[in-house]
Protein backbone atom coordinates (compact mmCIF):
# COMPACT_ATOMS: atom_id res chain seq x y z
CA UNK A 1 0.00 0.00 0.00
CA UNK A 2 2.76 2.85 1.01
CA UNK A 3 4.79 1.91 -1.75
CA UNK A 4 1.90 2.42 -4.33
CA UNK A 5 1.21 5.64 -2.61
CA UNK A 6 4.83 6.72 -2.93
CA UNK A 7 4.61 5.86 -6.71
CA UNK A 8 1.79 7.14 -7.93
CA UNK A 9 2.94 10.42 -6.15
CA UNK A 10 5.76 10.49 -8.70
CA UNK A 11 3.14 9.95 -11.41
CA UNK A 12 0.61 12.73 -10.15
CA UNK A 13 2.68 15.27 -11.47
CA UNK A 14 4.79 18.51 -10.10
CA UNK A 15 1.57 20.77 -10.72
CA UNK A 16 -0.21 19.81 -7.58
CA UNK A 17 3.01 18.57 -5.93
CA UNK A 18 3.61 21.81 -4.37
CA UNK A 19 0.18 21.71 -2.36
CA UNK A 20 0.48 17.99 -1.38
CA UNK A 21 1.74 18.90 2.48
CA UNK A 22 -1.80 21.06 2.86
CA UNK A 23 -4.07 19.09 0.95
CA UNK A 24 -2.77 15.84 2.97
CA UNK A 25 -3.64 17.06 6.26
CA UNK A 26 -7.41 18.03 4.49
CA UNK A 27 -7.88 14.81 2.11
CA UNK A 28 -7.22 12.69 5.45
CA UNK A 29 -9.15 14.56 7.75
CA UNK A 30 -12.16 15.10 5.03
CA UNK A 31 -12.03 11.18 4.54
CA UNK A 32 -11.79 10.22 8.13
CA UNK A 33 -14.87 12.44 8.84
CA UNK A 34 -16.62 10.46 6.10
CA UNK A 35 -15.53 7.45 7.30
CA UNK A 36 -17.47 7.78 10.42
CA UNK A 37 -20.90 8.94 8.80
CA UNK A 38 -20.31 5.56 6.55
CA UNK A 39 -19.79 4.10 10.28
CA UNK A 40 -23.40 5.76 11.51
CA UNK A 41 -24.75 4.52 8.50
CA UNK A 42 -23.59 1.11 8.97
CA UNK A 43 -25.49 1.52 12.47
CA UNK A 44 -28.80 2.20 10.62
CA UNK A 45 -28.71 -0.34 8.39
CA UNK A 46 -27.75 -2.97 11.61
CA UNK A 47 -30.79 -2.06 12.97
CA UNK A 48 -32.87 -2.87 9.84
CA UNK A 49 -30.96 -6.13 9.78
CA UNK A 50 -31.80 -7.02 13.10
CA UNK A 51 -35.49 -6.02 13.01
CA UNK A 52 -35.54 -8.41 9.33
CA UNK A 53 -33.88 -10.88 10.74
CA UNK A 54 -36.40 -10.89 14.21
CA UNK A 55 -39.12 -10.55 11.64
CA UNK A 56 -38.07 -13.03 9.27
CA UNK A 57 -40.76 -15.61 10.20
CA UNK A 58 -43.21 -13.08 11.10
CA UNK A 59 -45.64 -13.55 7.37
CA UNK A 60 -49.00 -13.66 8.98
CA UNK A 61 -50.18 -16.66 6.34
CA UNK A 62 -48.62 -14.43 3.70
CA UNK A 63 -46.32 -15.41 1.24
CA UNK A 64 -42.66 -16.28 2.35
CA UNK A 65 -39.35 -15.23 1.23
CA UNK A 66 -39.05 -18.93 -0.53
CA UNK A 67 -42.45 -18.37 -2.55
CA UNK A 68 -41.31 -14.87 -3.54
CA UNK A 69 -37.49 -14.65 -4.17
CA UNK A 70 -36.00 -15.49 -7.40
CA UNK A 71 -32.14 -15.90 -6.99
CA UNK A 72 -31.34 -15.93 -10.46
CA UNK A 73 -32.64 -12.54 -10.82
CA UNK A 74 -31.03 -11.26 -7.50
CA UNK A 75 -27.62 -12.54 -9.16
CA UNK A 76 -27.61 -10.48 -11.87
CA UNK A 77 -28.44 -7.36 -9.63
CA UNK A 78 -25.62 -8.37 -7.64
CA UNK A 79 -23.43 -8.81 -10.64
CA UNK A 80 -24.23 -5.26 -11.73
CA UNK A 81 -23.33 -3.74 -8.27
CA UNK A 82 -20.22 -5.71 -8.24
CA UNK A 83 -19.20 -4.69 -11.87
CA UNK A 84 -20.16 -0.97 -10.97
CA UNK A 85 -17.72 -1.30 -7.82
CA UNK A 86 -15.06 -2.23 -10.29
CA UNK A 87 -15.83 0.54 -13.28
CA UNK A 88 -16.00 2.62 -10.23
CA UNK A 89 -12.20 1.52 -8.97
CA UNK A 90 -10.86 1.87 -12.28
CA UNK A 91 -12.25 5.47 -12.00
CA UNK A 92 -10.52 5.61 -9.15
CA UNK A 93 -7.31 4.29 -10.79
CA UNK A 94 -7.76 6.94 -13.47
CA UNK A 95 -8.11 9.54 -10.97
CA UNK A 96 -4.67 9.30 -9.29
CA UNK A 97 -3.27 9.48 -13.17
CA UNK A 98 -4.87 12.72 -13.29
CA UNK A 99 -6.84 11.55 -16.72
CA UNK A 100 -10.23 13.34 -16.34
CA UNK A 101 -11.31 11.87 -19.80
CA UNK A 102 -10.80 8.24 -18.61
CA UNK A 103 -12.36 9.45 -14.34
CA UNK A 104 -15.35 10.53 -16.99
CA UNK A 105 -15.50 7.30 -19.32
CA UNK A 106 -16.14 5.24 -16.00
CA UNK A 107 -18.19 7.21 -13.76
CA UNK A 108 -20.27 6.82 -16.89
CA UNK A 109 -20.25 3.34 -17.08
CA UNK A 110 -20.30 2.87 -13.23
CA UNK A 111 -23.52 4.91 -13.49
CA UNK A 112 -25.22 3.11 -15.91
CA UNK A 113 -24.88 -0.21 -14.41
CA UNK A 114 -26.24 1.36 -10.88
CA UNK A 115 -29.29 2.66 -12.65
CA UNK A 116 -29.89 -0.92 -13.85
CA UNK A 117 -29.30 -2.56 -10.52
CA UNK A 118 -31.97 0.08 -9.36
CA UNK A 119 -34.02 -0.14 -12.61
CA UNK A 120 -34.30 -4.20 -11.57
CA UNK A 121 -35.17 -2.89 -7.69
CA UNK A 122 -37.62 -1.25 -8.98
CA UNK A 123 -38.77 -3.59 -10.99
CA UNK A 124 -38.86 -6.20 -8.58
CA UNK A 125 -40.98 -4.32 -5.51
CA UNK A 126 -43.24 -3.45 -8.01
CA UNK A 127 -43.58 -6.90 -9.42
CA UNK A 128 -43.60 -8.41 -5.19
CA UNK A 129 -46.82 -5.38 -5.04
CA UNK A 130 -48.73 -6.57 -8.12
CA UNK A 131 -48.80 -10.19 -6.75
CA UNK A 132 -49.99 -8.79 -3.50
CA UNK A 133 -46.50 -9.17 -1.42
CA UNK A 134 -46.96 -5.59 -0.37
CA UNK A 135 -45.29 -3.94 2.87
CA UNK A 136 -48.93 -4.03 4.29
CA UNK A 137 -49.02 -7.72 4.08
CA UNK A 138 -46.80 -8.41 6.71
CA UNK A 139 -43.86 -7.77 9.19
CA UNK A 140 -41.71 -10.03 7.16
CA UNK A 141 -42.58 -7.87 4.12
CA UNK A 142 -42.45 -4.53 6.25
CA UNK A 143 -38.80 -5.15 7.21
CA UNK A 144 -37.93 -6.54 3.98
CA UNK A 145 -39.39 -3.42 1.63
CA UNK A 146 -37.69 -0.87 4.82
CA UNK A 147 -34.32 -2.96 4.42
CA UNK A 148 -33.83 -3.50 0.76
CA UNK A 149 -35.65 0.01 -0.13
CA UNK A 150 -32.96 1.77 2.39
CA UNK A 151 -30.19 0.30 0.59
CA UNK A 152 -32.03 1.34 -2.75
CA UNK A 153 -32.43 4.82 -1.62
CA UNK A 154 -28.18 4.89 -1.06
CA UNK A 155 -27.70 3.80 -4.36
CA UNK A 156 -29.86 6.35 -5.66
CA UNK A 157 -28.18 9.07 -3.67
CA UNK A 158 -24.91 7.94 -5.28
CA UNK A 159 -26.67 8.20 -8.75
CA UNK A 160 -27.29 11.53 -7.72
CA UNK A 161 -23.66 12.28 -6.57
CA UNK A 162 -22.36 10.41 -9.41
CA UNK A 163 -24.27 12.96 -11.89
CA UNK A 164 -22.52 15.91 -9.82
CA UNK A 165 -19.36 14.41 -9.97
CA UNK A 166 -19.04 13.97 -13.40
CA UNK A 167 -20.60 17.70 -14.04
CA UNK A 168 -18.21 18.80 -11.67
CA UNK A 169 -15.13 17.17 -13.94
CA UNK A 170 -16.08 18.74 -17.43
CA UNK A 171 -15.68 22.04 -15.17
CA UNK A 172 -12.82 21.39 -12.88
CA UNK A 173 -11.26 18.80 -13.98
CA UNK A 174 -10.00 16.03 -11.42
CA UNK A 175 -6.70 17.44 -9.35
CA UNK A 176 -6.78 19.12 -5.81
CA UNK A 177 -10.11 19.07 -4.30
CA UNK A 178 -11.36 16.98 -7.06
CA UNK A 179 -9.54 13.92 -6.48
CA UNK A 180 -10.48 14.38 -2.88
CA UNK A 181 -14.59 14.34 -4.04
CA UNK A 182 -13.90 11.07 -6.06
CA UNK A 183 -11.82 9.66 -3.01
CA UNK A 184 -15.42 10.33 -0.97
CA UNK A 185 -17.58 9.02 -3.55
CA UNK A 186 -15.71 6.02 -4.07
CA UNK A 187 -15.63 5.12 -0.55
CA UNK A 188 -19.52 5.75 -0.42
CA UNK A 189 -20.04 3.19 -3.49
CA UNK A 190 -17.62 0.08 -2.49
CA UNK A 191 -19.88 0.62 1.10
CA UNK A 192 -23.25 0.62 -0.39
CA UNK A 193 -21.37 -2.61 -2.45
CA UNK A 194 -20.15 -4.18 1.17
CA UNK A 195 -23.88 -3.79 2.65
CA UNK A 196 -25.18 -5.39 -0.55
CA UNK A 197 -23.19 -8.57 0.53
CA UNK A 198 -24.91 -8.96 3.63
CA UNK A 199 -28.26 -8.26 1.90
CA UNK A 200 -27.83 -11.06 -0.61
CA UNK A 201 -26.55 -13.07 1.71
CA UNK A 202 -29.47 -12.88 4.62
CA UNK A 203 -32.60 -11.62 3.01
CA UNK A 204 -32.32 -13.53 -0.71
CA UNK A 205 -30.14 -16.54 0.02
CA UNK A 206 -31.47 -17.52 4.02
CA UNK A 207 -34.90 -16.30 2.83
CA UNK A 208 -34.69 -18.41 -0.68
CA UNK A 209 -33.58 -21.82 1.42
CA UNK B 1 -9.81 3.06 3.66
CA UNK B 2 -7.38 5.06 1.98
CA UNK B 3 -6.08 6.59 5.28
CA UNK B 4 -4.37 10.32 5.02
CA UNK B 5 -3.80 10.52 1.31
CA UNK B 6 -6.34 11.06 -1.65
CA UNK B 7 -3.54 11.63 -4.27
CA UNK B 8 -2.69 7.92 -5.92
CA UNK B 9 -3.80 5.83 -3.37
CA UNK B 10 -6.28 4.04 -5.15
CA UNK B 11 -4.08 0.98 -5.33
CA UNK B 12 -2.91 -0.55 -8.61
CA UNK B 13 -5.48 -2.32 -11.44
CA UNK B 14 -3.98 -5.71 -10.68
CA UNK B 15 -5.34 -5.21 -6.94
CA UNK B 16 -8.55 -4.16 -8.37
CA UNK B 17 -9.03 -6.94 -10.21
CA UNK B 18 -7.17 -9.38 -7.87
CA UNK B 19 -10.45 -7.95 -5.38
CA UNK B 20 -13.22 -8.33 -8.34
CA UNK B 21 -11.90 -12.16 -9.32
CA UNK B 22 -12.30 -12.84 -5.71
CA UNK B 23 -15.63 -10.97 -4.90
CA UNK B 24 -17.01 -12.70 -8.19
CA UNK B 25 -16.06 -15.91 -7.02
CA UNK B 26 -17.10 -15.60 -3.51
CA UNK B 27 -20.81 -14.37 -4.82
CA UNK B 28 -20.92 -17.12 -7.25
CA UNK B 29 -20.62 -20.03 -4.84
CA UNK B 30 -23.43 -19.59 -1.77
CA UNK B 31 -25.78 -18.68 -4.89
CA UNK B 32 -24.42 -21.86 -5.86
CA UNK B 33 -24.72 -23.65 -2.37
CA UNK B 34 -28.30 -22.50 -1.90
CA UNK B 35 -29.72 -22.90 -5.32
CA UNK B 36 -28.11 -27.26 -5.80
CA UNK B 37 -28.91 -27.48 -1.92
CA UNK B 38 -25.62 -29.33 -2.09
CA UNK B 39 -25.43 -29.33 2.02
CA UNK B 40 -27.87 -29.40 4.67
CA UNK B 41 -29.36 -26.41 6.43
CA UNK B 42 -27.04 -25.53 8.85
CA UNK B 43 -23.82 -26.21 6.87
CA UNK B 44 -25.47 -24.13 4.52
CA UNK B 45 -26.28 -21.41 6.53
CA UNK B 46 -22.50 -21.76 8.09
CA UNK B 47 -21.47 -21.42 4.47
CA UNK B 48 -23.09 -18.53 3.08
CA UNK B 49 -22.06 -16.46 6.45
CA UNK B 50 -18.63 -17.37 6.35
CA UNK B 51 -18.55 -16.76 2.67
CA UNK B 52 -20.13 -13.14 3.12
CA UNK B 53 -17.85 -12.40 5.62
CA UNK B 54 -14.87 -12.98 3.59
CA UNK B 55 -15.93 -11.36 0.78
CA UNK B 56 -16.98 -8.01 3.41
CA UNK B 57 -13.21 -8.55 4.29
CA UNK B 58 -11.79 -8.61 0.41
CA UNK B 59 -14.20 -5.36 -0.62
CA UNK B 60 -12.60 -3.99 2.71
CA UNK B 61 -9.20 -4.61 1.83
CA UNK B 62 -8.97 -4.35 -2.26
CA UNK B 63 -11.82 -1.86 -2.68
CA UNK B 64 -11.85 0.69 0.09
CA UNK B 65 -7.72 0.05 0.56
CA UNK B 66 -8.43 -0.18 4.16
CA UNK B 67 -4.97 0.98 6.09
CA UNK B 68 -5.59 1.35 9.88
CA UNK B 69 -1.86 2.64 10.29
CA UNK B 70 -3.09 6.11 9.38
CA UNK B 71 -4.95 8.83 11.24
CA UNK B 72 -3.97 7.66 14.55
CA UNK B 73 -5.84 4.91 14.88
CA UNK B 74 -8.85 6.43 14.57
CA UNK B 75 -9.91 4.89 11.94
CA UNK B 76 -9.18 1.66 13.52
CA UNK B 77 -10.69 3.24 16.63
CA UNK B 78 -14.18 3.85 14.50
CA UNK B 79 -14.06 0.34 12.85
CA UNK B 80 -14.02 -1.63 15.82
CA UNK B 81 -16.33 0.54 17.63
CA UNK B 82 -18.72 -0.24 15.19
CA UNK B 83 -18.80 -3.58 14.93
CA UNK B 84 -18.94 -3.71 18.58
CA UNK B 85 -22.20 -2.21 18.19
CA UNK B 86 -23.29 -3.45 15.06
CA UNK B 87 -22.74 -7.65 16.86
CA UNK B 88 -24.77 -6.23 19.88
CA UNK B 89 -27.17 -4.66 18.14
CA UNK B 90 -28.09 -7.86 15.57
CA UNK B 91 -27.02 -10.42 18.17
CA UNK B 92 -28.62 -9.38 21.24
CA UNK B 93 -32.06 -8.82 19.51
CA UNK B 94 -31.61 -11.83 18.28
CA UNK B 95 -31.31 -13.52 21.64
CA UNK B 96 -33.96 -11.51 23.34
CA UNK B 97 -36.74 -12.00 20.54
CA UNK B 98 -35.54 -15.51 19.87
CA UNK B 99 -36.22 -16.64 23.49
CA UNK B 100 -39.45 -13.93 24.08
CA UNK B 101 -41.41 -15.66 21.21
CA UNK B 102 -40.66 -18.75 23.01
CA UNK B 103 -40.93 -17.63 26.48
CA UNK B 104 -44.08 -15.05 25.96
CA UNK B 105 -46.09 -16.79 23.44
CA UNK B 106 -49.72 -17.34 23.96
CA UNK B 107 -50.56 -20.63 25.87
CA UNK B 108 -52.30 -22.55 22.74
CA UNK B 109 -49.46 -21.45 19.89
CA UNK B 110 -47.36 -22.97 22.98
CA UNK B 111 -48.58 -26.05 23.17
CA UNK B 112 -48.22 -26.42 18.99
CA UNK B 113 -44.58 -25.24 19.42
CA UNK B 114 -43.67 -27.68 21.84
CA UNK B 115 -45.30 -30.39 19.72
CA UNK B 116 -42.94 -29.00 17.14
CA UNK B 117 -39.95 -29.05 19.45
CA UNK B 118 -40.66 -32.77 20.44
CA UNK B 119 -41.25 -33.61 16.93
CA UNK B 120 -37.84 -32.83 16.21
Amino acid sequence: MSSSTLANHGAHGAAVHHEDDHHHDVDGTTQLGFWIYLMSDCIIFATLFATYAVLAGATDGGPTGRELFELGFVFIETMFLLASSGTCGLAMLASDRGDADKVSFWLKITFVLGACFIAMEVYEFQHLIHEGASPQRSAFLSAFFTLVGTHGLHVTAGLVWMGVLMFQIKRFGVGGFMTRRLATFSMFWHFLDVVWICVFTLVYLKGAM
Amino acid sequence: MSGSSSHGSHGTPQILFTGLGLAFGLTVIPFLIVTTGMFSTETTLFAIALLAVIQIVVHLVYFLHMDFTKKGGWTLLSFVFTVTIVVLFVGGSLWIMYHLNTNMMPPDMMVDHMLKENMR
